[in-house]
């Protein structure tokens, strides 16, 4: 077991160091130079070619690549370009909103559609299963840009009972944060749950036709009981796989709640660099999601592994 | 109350789909405590879903739609959710027929032993776990105060079943339901399977319903039995009565089918030409090792040679390498060592892209699961058509013209070429398999587990047909089986294998009345007879 | 079981009828806007840049302008069936292409070595585990958002998907019998995958091409909508969203209407991928 995730460590840092070098190879591509956009229009020949020659543009790219990797490795993400302040410090201020409202987000989603997956598999094609089949599928297939939208249409321009903007930074008090944060947290909810109550439904129709299920049926278990002690634990794989997934719709779901709220987080910022061309901003953005996703991709590989007796018990 | 029979089923009717389709019709029998009762019928006879209906279980798109169930006393009809629950694995447990498949992988086996209990709070979790080792010490399981403590997936398909049937006792139940319990093992762990369970049956005083398409397992475990056919009684007799006088013809035919039998083989020349011949076969998975030789062996040195018009049998546990070696000689796995003669030309063993289009021809192959085996997207007319244009070139009006012969070969009607696999039957889709290869024009066809998926009564058609085309076409076989009835049936040699190497070779006639190998006695002492008492017999020999 | 199944009957014979009624509705829905794509610009009242009433801007419904006009007074019926191309043709030309070198790729996986496969495999796996939406920004920021970009870029972010799928479903169907048969036989690698293999997971590549189009679908928008995908004076249902975002709170048309033919859009495919994959899982 103890090589089996040994394995799965290696391969994800060796798939970290891949991811960077594609960001850094494709952000790279950048048209223009860098140096010129910070210095604008009034740039001198001179001014221009020393502040090159000090960010190292004018290196051979596998010079700059390194410099660039060695940096990260030491938690230095350079500069930005838009404001000349470290990235690093930028992005410290950032990250800890976006992760609250991803955090609280999960939170809130991953009880409500285990219930709602659950309670439908458990009587699949019963009017409740109908129902949630089709408010999933509603919610899967709507964009989240559009669901954020909505709900501030509802719950702010109409009845007007919660902020439309949602500037953290300026909330006061647990109160305020809450009022602040409730719209953000209720669109990124809604904007996952279909997907992941319709994937536990999936998975949890196709454990609950094991035979050991039956067992555990004729044994005199409940048919809850059955389903949550028997049947989900023996899910983990499917449930890995099924939450990168997931993940990977919450990380987009981030990115429009955090644009339209004016939610100050982390993609927020790095679409305003995107827009800006602000480079080390951008790159250091999506590494860090790159690695988050990762990282969490990685832990649930691995309680995959712990839960299965089978892989547990092997070298 | 008291004069009540202990079970009474009275015109139960279970319906399936959503057409309601009666799969269990009007079924009436009765079943005194402490008495055995079987319920024996071919798949799809309903006798599981009879057996399940005890409990007031219904598989999911199954019904219990009419009739009256009365075990130990209870309505079972009347019980709501609750009390079902209350009934179900403390009145009346149940055996499933894989106890792989029924046991969760992914708990420890004593805890599922022991949740059956304490979900009903007959005793409390240490009482339950010393309840659990007694048992398995009842059960004759290895180390019983340990084994409890494994998964699933650590212990033997043998002492699965076993520990299934502890799971099933740990309540002290009034009724126990075995569902084809003993179905997924080797016939020498059978025996002992069996043996426990009929201890245990005993010793306990419990009445069981023991589910199984087998007469010779059900002539030692059951006092009385039920034959089922399409979901209805063909016959409720005394088990002795009913073994020695049948009166439905139903059973009659299913006796008849369950004897040994020995067909007469074709005559064939004491100086034919060997059509395959074999020597030192060395075999296995894994990549090999620095020897040479396979990380993982599964064949040793394996050599015979099989004369035109003849068939060889090949039988041996499961894990004994007999499909293994079917599979290299189709040149599916790779041999580290032997070689090959197909008709006199050397057959390569270790590269099969190196086969000539001649030796494929030659030596063709059946497979087990008729079901896998054919395309779900073809149409029997191009699975036939296939081979008859890539060995023979045939097109057109002459392809479909041999399509209909070779049809006619398997004894199928012809309108069936038109037709999908999905709507052709277990043994249509076996013979449409064996046409596939006839239509080959082999000279020798590797036969792997072809029976085993049947029923009784057609796998004893198919084992008929096989010798029937022998006899036409001058056929040789390699048939391999881990049932040495069919083995017997139709095989002039056998070879018996175990653990990858040849430990006999007789004439059928002599290996099943003279057995040399300690582990072809305990083969030939394992297959279960019609004859009552012959589990005892076995027991006291052993 | 075998009284029942031994009648045959003709199996590839289906109904149309056999198909749910929600699924048919589907079908018709994506059909009508596959058709909008193609000739909208041809049957568009007006031209999609054209003002045709500058005082008016993001006006109601009329019987003018049938879903009133937008922030520039412009018609968005018009601008609507001129975005469609984008909105549904783009991700139905990025899915095809992207299953297409799935398969392509799949299909030489299990023609090459273990090595070449296993080299392969993670490769993908890792393309696979990158976040869509924050992958297609970095790439819309280093390569631009001229079509072809994004339409390359939308096509190698989705190719491990379906390289995937086509690999896991090719897999499957080569562990059966019928396969070990073929190749008993002696036929080709390319015999064994053009006919015993692919049409056999025809099924399970049609509904991930739906799953596909779907995503992609919901990704363009979204990155249109964030100013990063179809720029000005271009537009599809994501800008269009977004340029007309100042009517939301007057419930302009301009908003609703291209959000609301995005989401039958998206929902179509869902009920079609649906009644495929129940097909496929019925015995």
């Amino acid at each position: 077991m103890t090589r089996l995730i040994a394995k799965r460590l290696l391969l994800g840092l060796l798939t970290l160091w891949l991811v960077a070098t594609l960001v850094f190879a494709v952000s790279g591509a950048l048209p223009g130079d860098a140096a010129a956009s910070i210095l604008g229009q009034d740039a001198t020949a001179e001014t221009l070619a020393a502040l090159r020659a000090q960010m190292g543009l004018d290196d051979p790219l596998a010079l700059r690549y390194a410099h660039w990797l060695g940096g990260i490795l030491q938690g230095d993400f350079g500069l930005s370009l838009a404001n000349g302040r470290p990235v690093a410090e930028v992005i410290g201020t950032r990250l800890p909103n976006s992760l609250l409202l991803a955090g609280l987000s999960t939170l809130v989603a991953i009880p409500v559609s285990l219930a709602l997956g659950i309670a439908s598999a458990m009587r699949p094609d019963s009017v409740f299963d109908r129902l949630t089949t089709f408010l999933s599928v509603l919610a899967l297939s709507t964009p989240s840009f559009l669901i954020a939208t909505l709900t501030v249409l509802v719950f702010s321009v109409w009845s007007g009972l919660l902020p439309a903007l949602s500037n953290i930074d300026r909330a006061e008090g647990f109160g305020g944060t809450l009022r602040v944060m409730a719209l953000p947290v209720l669109a990124l909810s809604l904007s996952v749950i279909g997907q992941m109550a319709r994937m536990t439904r999936a998975i949890l129709i196709g454990a609950l036709s094991e035979p050991y299920v039956e067992t555990a049926i004729l044994k005199g278990t409940s048919p809850l009981r059955a389903a949550i002690l028997h049947a989900l634990p023996n899910m983990a794989g499917p449930i890995v796989n099924a939450s990168a997934l997931s993940l990977n719709a919450l990380i987009s779901g981030v990115v429009f709640v955090e644009v339209i709220f004016a939610y100050p987080g982390l993609t927020k910022l790095m679409v305003d660099s995107v827009a800006t061309r602000d480079l080390p901003v951008m790159q250091a953005c999506a590494l860090i999601f790159c690695a988050g996703f990762l990282i969490l991709v990685l832990v649930a590989d691995i309680v995959a592994i712990l839960a299965n007796p089978r892989l547990r018990s092997a070298g | 109350m008291q004069d009540r029979p202990f079970i009474e089923v009275r015109g139960l009717t279970i319906t399936a789909g959503r057409d309601r389709r009666q799969i269990v019709r009007d079924v009436s029998f009765t079943a005194e405590k402490g008495e055995v009762v079987a319920l024996i019928g071919e798949s799809g006879s309903g006798k599981s879903t009879i057996a399940l209906s005890l409990m007031g279980y219904a598989r999911p798109g199954c019904t219990i739609a009419g009739g009256t169930i009365r075990v130990a006393g209870q309505d079972v009809r009347a019980l709501d959710a609750a009390g079902l629950r209350r009934f179900r694995g403390k009145t009346v447990s149940y055996v499933a027929q894989s106890a792989a498949a029924a046991f969760n992988p992914g708990w420890r086996i004593r805890s599922q032993i022991v949740e059956a209990a304490t979900l009903h709070g007959t005793m409390g979790k240490a009482e339950a776990a010393g309840r659990e080792a007694a048992l398995m010490e009842t059960l004759a399981l290895p180390d019983p105060a340990q084994i409890g403590a494994r998964y699933p997936h650590q212990v033997s398909g043998g002492q699965l079943q076993r520990m299934m049937a502890a799971m099933a006792m740990i309540n002290a139940p009034e009724v126990i339901i075995f569902d084809e319990p003993t179905t997924a093992l080797d016939v020498t762990t059978q025996v002992e399977v069996l043996r426990a369970f009929k201890a245990m049956v005993k010793e306990q005083g419990v009445t069981a319903i023991y589910v199984s398409h087998d007469l010779g397992v059900v002539a030692q475990m059951a006092d009385r039995i039920l034959v089922l056919k399409d979901g209805e009684v063909m016959e409720n007799a005394e088990a002795g009565e009913l073994l020695e006088r049948p009166r439905a013809a139903f059973t009659k035919g299913l006796l008849e089918a369950s004897r040994p039998r020995r067909l007469e083989l074709p005559e064939a020349p004491a100086d034919a030409p060997p059509v395959l011949e074999v020597q030192g076969i060395t075999a296995g998975y894994g990549g090999t090792g620095p020897d040479g030789l396979p990380l993982y062996p599964v064949l040793h040195d394996i050599g015979f040679s099989i004369p035109r018009g003849r068939t060889l049998g090949l039988i041996g546990e499961s894990g004994s390498g007999k499909s293994t070696l079917g599979r290299v000689l189709a040149g599916l796995v790779p041999a580290a060592k032997g070689s090959a003669l197909i008709n006199g030309r050397e057959l390569d063993l270790r590269d099969a892209a190196r086969r000539r289009r001649q030796d494929r021809r030659e030596l063709q192959i059946v497979f087990q699961m008729a079901d896998t085996a054919l395309n779900p997207r073809q149409s029997v007319a191009e699975i036939l058509g296939r081979p008859l244009g890539f060995y023979h070139g045939l097109r057109g009006q002459a392809r479909t013209g041999r399509v209909a012969e070779l049809l006619d070969m398997v004894r199928l009607p012809r309108h069936l070429a038109q037709a999908g696999p999905r709507a052709l039957s277990g043994g249509q889709k076996q013979r449409v398999n064996l046409a596939r290869t006839l239509a080959a024009e082999p000279a020798l066809v590797i036969c792997d587990e072809v029976t085993s998926a049947l029923d009784t009564v057609v796998a004893n058609a198919v084992v008929e047909l096989l010798v029937e085309l022998q006899r036409e076409l001058g056929l040789s076989y390699l048939f391999i089986s881990h049932d040495l009835g069919k083995v017997e049936a139709m095989c002039s040699e056998v070879m018996v294998l175990w653990k990858g190497r040849e430990v006999e070779r007789a004439a059928r006639d002599s290996l099943t009345r003279d057995p040399q190998h300690p582990y072809t006695k305990e083969l030939v002492r394992a297959v279960p007879q019609l004859r009552r008492g012959w589990l005892e017999e076995v027991t006291a020999h052993g | 079981m075998i009284g029942a199944r031994s009648l045959p009957r003709p199996l590839r014979l289906r109904r149309p009828g056999g198909w749910p009624l929600l699924s048919l509705a589907g079908a018709a829905v994506f059909a009508f806007w596959a058709g909008i794509a193609v000739f909208g610009g041809l049957l568009a009242p007006h031209a999609p840049g054209e003002f045709v009433d500058s005082w008016d801007t993001l006006a109601p419904v009329s019987a003018q302008y049938p879903l009133g006009t937008d922030y520039l007074g412009r018609d968005v019926l018009s601008r609507i069936m001129a975005g469609a191309k984008y909105t549904v043709g783009l991700p139905f030309l990025t899915a095809g292409l992207a299953l297409f070198a799935g398969l392509v790729l799949g299909v030489s996986a299990t023609l090459m070595r273990d090595a070449f496969d296993t080299a392969l495999s993670w490769l993908m796996d890792t393309f696979n585990s990158l976040p869509s939406t924050i992958f297609a920004m970095v790439a819309v920021a280093g390569f631009g958002t001229s079509i072809p970009v994004l339409a390359t870029v939308i096509t190698v972010l989705y190719i491990p998907s379906a390289y995937r799928n086509v690999r896991a479903a090719a897999q499957t169907v080569s562990r059966l019998d019928f396969i070990d048969a073929a190749r008993v036989r002696g036929e080709s690698s390319l015999y064994i995958i053009f006919r015993e293999i692919l049409p056999n997971i025809l099924p399970n590549l049609l509904t991930h091409f739906g799953i596909m189009f779907i995503y992609i679908a919901l990704l363009l928008s979204g990155l249109s909508f964030l100013g990063l995908g179809i720029q000005p004076p271009e537009a599809d249902w994501g800008a269009l969203v977004a340029e007309n975002m100042v009517g939301l709170s007057y419930g302009a048309p301009a908003v609703f209407a291209p959000a609301l033919c995005l989401i039958s859009l998206t929902v179509s495919m869902t009920l079609m991928v649906d009644a495929v994959s129940r097909r496929r899982k019925e015995p």
